[in-house]
């Protein structure tokens, strides 16, 4: 019993990771309606600004602010730049399109901050909380990060008046055109703010995983899952599918026998999958209606 | 409204990358000049291996094996609107089995290939039934599971002593039969070669029977095909199937060309390589696989002659270029100018 308690609370520690990580996903979902492959990349580019920012002297909250700056800027180019043109192209260019940022940027991470392993330091200190050591402070402080911004997105997306706009652009940018929406402005925006959140979400994890142009792939993954298993059209659903994704991987891991390190992602995702074909629009997401 | 009227956005914006009417489109290129071409094709494809160096010819082998790994997914994202990105899974059962029959079994390996087909049609066709459940990204999701699954599976200890754990199998290569002076190398390109043209027309002439024609209005309108009486879970669930199964030939061709399998060649970076061949040749084309084949094999290479350390970037960039020039594939590509050539002749 207490090493299963332990072991949710670990997979509450990194489910809070994947949570983050799902939670920009649906963000930029919500804004253009395609699942964003590089993501994590992005993240991960932001994360080694970040750290490149603190090299040069700027104190944490001072790189911390600057990085979500900086990325929501490029978050915005990229969109202008590199998916603008493309708007008209079929979807599954678009995936490629995912794919060709994400070796882009890996690479060039690599090359420029090469790829040794890099420490990252973290606002909240390593200590454990409570004192009995369950649960350490930057942990706690990553699962309260998450949190916040799940709050301040719903706040956004609900009461202010271009989260309407963001909204009403991704689901009827026709009619939204209509009534005077920038659509292409409202899918920019998305994808600043959902590198804003990446870049948030890589500078937490930083510190746990530590910084290299890699460290991205498997969590993006794990925030995939935690996305698609909470549907894709709920935030509050995606943060809690990363949760549970989080949980189910470290159990899976500890108590199914021939399940070591390898065995441990195909699991989770098989669990997922077994979710996701008795409610095919995951736990939370609305069930599309159709009129024909 | 159209955009509701459509079910799933995703499945809808695949379509116009695919020409409903490619029978027209076609008839643009008058059909004599379509024998032509082939016919040049054809002679170049039987006169390539002779005169170039015997590692090219093996690119080229593997460039069409990749090609009706990639006609395979084809069939299934470009006919049917189901996604994948999982299908180096079944490249690697379909390499595993041929390696395991020959290796194992001592079994000939052109027996090889109509078993790890079927093997595979098999596994496709379980794996479709929860697909049919999934569609867009969710289907995406769940076929990368398989993906990223397979590889620990092939190194799982209660599966060493048939797959070889970490360190895989080394097969045997196949030299040329009935004494034909030709090389293994030059061999292998003809016997893939052969086996690619008789997939390919298959596929050609199945997208053209009623069943094609089922599979294709499944993926433009399915409520509408279901209205017309077509079997919708019977079609799809056959369908992933039948492309497991061209990309269980590729696999178990591919095992026998390069004679060896190993867990780590099976990995997502396939199936994201095989989905970026299918978009780069273009997506409903069949003879857009080929040109896939050759990008999968191809552009990477040259991606890291040109720069070892930014190698990655320049993919992407030659990716993001080729994407920019022909949004629809090379396939597409062709299609326009054709068009335009006609066009102009009028």
């Amino acid at each position: 019993m207490e090493l299963f308690l332990h072991q949710v609370i670990a997979g509450l520690a990194t489910g809070a990771i994947y949570a983050c990580m799902a939670l920009a996903i649906v963000m930029i979902y919500q804004a253009i309606d395609t699942l964003n492959f590089a993501q994590g990349e992005m993240a991960m580019f932001s994360t080694f600004v970040g750290w490149q920012m603190m090299q040069w002297g700027l104190p944490y909250w001072g790189a911390f602010l600057a990085t979500i700056a900086v990325s929501f800027v490029a978050g915005v180019a990229i969109e202008r730049v590199v998916f603008n043109p493309l708007r008209d192209a079929p979807v599954l260019s678009h995936l490629v399109v995912f794919i060709a940022l994400f070796a882009i940027l890996n690479s060039a991470a690599g090359f420029i901050w090469d790829f040794t392993i890099k420490p990252f330091p973290t606002p909240f200190g390593t200590h454990p909380l409570f004192g009995n050591g369950l649960i350490s402070a930057h942990d706690a402080g990553m699962i309260a990060v998450s949190l916040i911004m799940l709050a301040l997105l719903y706040v956004f997306f609900r009461y202010t008046r271009i989260g309407l706009a963001m909204r009403a652009a991704a689901s009827n940018p026709d009619s939204a055109r209509l009534v005077g929406i920038r659509v292409g402005w409202m899918i920019a925006l998305g994808w600043g703010m959902a590198a804003s959140l990446g870049a948030v979400a890589g500078m937490l994890i930083a510190p746990v995983v530590f910084l290299e142009p890699n460290m991205m792939l498997s969590i993006l993954l794990y925030g995939f899952a935690g996305a698609v298993l909470g549907g894709l059209s709920s935030p509050a659903g995606a943060v809690l599918g990363g949760f549970v994704v989080g949980v189910i991987e470290n159990l899976a891991g500890t108590f199914i026998p021939y399940v070591g390190r390898e065995l441990k992602l195909p699991i989770a995702l098989a669990l997922i999958v077994a979710v996701l074909s008795i409610s095919p629009r995951g736990l939370f997401g609305t069930r599309l209606v159709t009129r024909v | 409204m159209q955009k509701e009227a459509t079910p799933t956005p995703e499945l809808q914006a695949v379509a116009p990358a695919v020409d409903l009417d490619s029978v027209a489109h076609d008839a643009v290129l008058p059909i004599a000049w379509r024998r032509v071409a082939i016919a040049v094709a054809l002679t170049v494809a039987l006169a390539l291996p002779f005169v170039l160096k015997s590692f090219l010819v093996f690119q080229l082998t593997m460039a069409m094996v990749y090609a009706m790994a990639i006609l395979g997914l084809n069939l299934l994202t470009g006919f049917n609107g189901q996604f994948s990105l999982g299908h180096s899974a079944f490249f690697a059962v379909g390499a595993y089995t041929a390696a395991i029959m020959i290796e194992n079994f001592g079994i000939d390996y052109y027996w090889t290939l109509p078993a790890a087909g079927l093997i595979c049609f098999a596994f496709g066709f379980l794996f479709g039934f929860p697909a049919l459940r999934l569609e867009g990204v969710y289907l995406a999701l769940a076929t990368f599971a398989l993906a990223i699954a397979m590889p620990p599976l092939l190194k799982a200890t209660p599966l060493e002593p048939w797959t070889g754990g970490v360190q895989g199998i080394l097969v045997t290569k196949p030299d040329a039969p009935f004494d034909l002076p030709l090389t293994s190398d030059q061999w292998l390109y003809f016997l893939s070669l052969g086996v690619g043209l008789l997939l390919a027309v298959a596929a050609a002439n199945l997208v053209n029977s009623r069943s094609g024609r089922a599979m294709m209005a499944i993926r433009d309108n399915p409520i509408a095909a279901r209205a017309m009486g077509i079997d919708i879970s019977f079609y799809k669930t056959i369908t992933f199937g039948v492309s497991a199964f061209y990309t269980g030939v590729a696999g178990a061709l591919s095992a026998v060309v390069v004679n060896f399998v190993a867990p780590d060649s099976f990995t997502f970076v396939l199936a994201v390589g095989l989905f970026v061949g299918l978009v780069v040749g273009g997506v409903g084309s069949i003879t857009g696989a080929l040109f896939g084949g050759l990008f999968v094999l191809f552009v990477p290479n040259f991606a890291e002659q040109i720069s070892k350390g930014l190698a990655g970037a320049v993919y992407g960039i030659i990716l993001l270029l080729l994407i920019y020039a022909m949004p629809s594939g090379a396939a597409g590509l062709v299609r326009l100018i054709a068009h335009k050539l006609a066009a102009r002749r009028r």
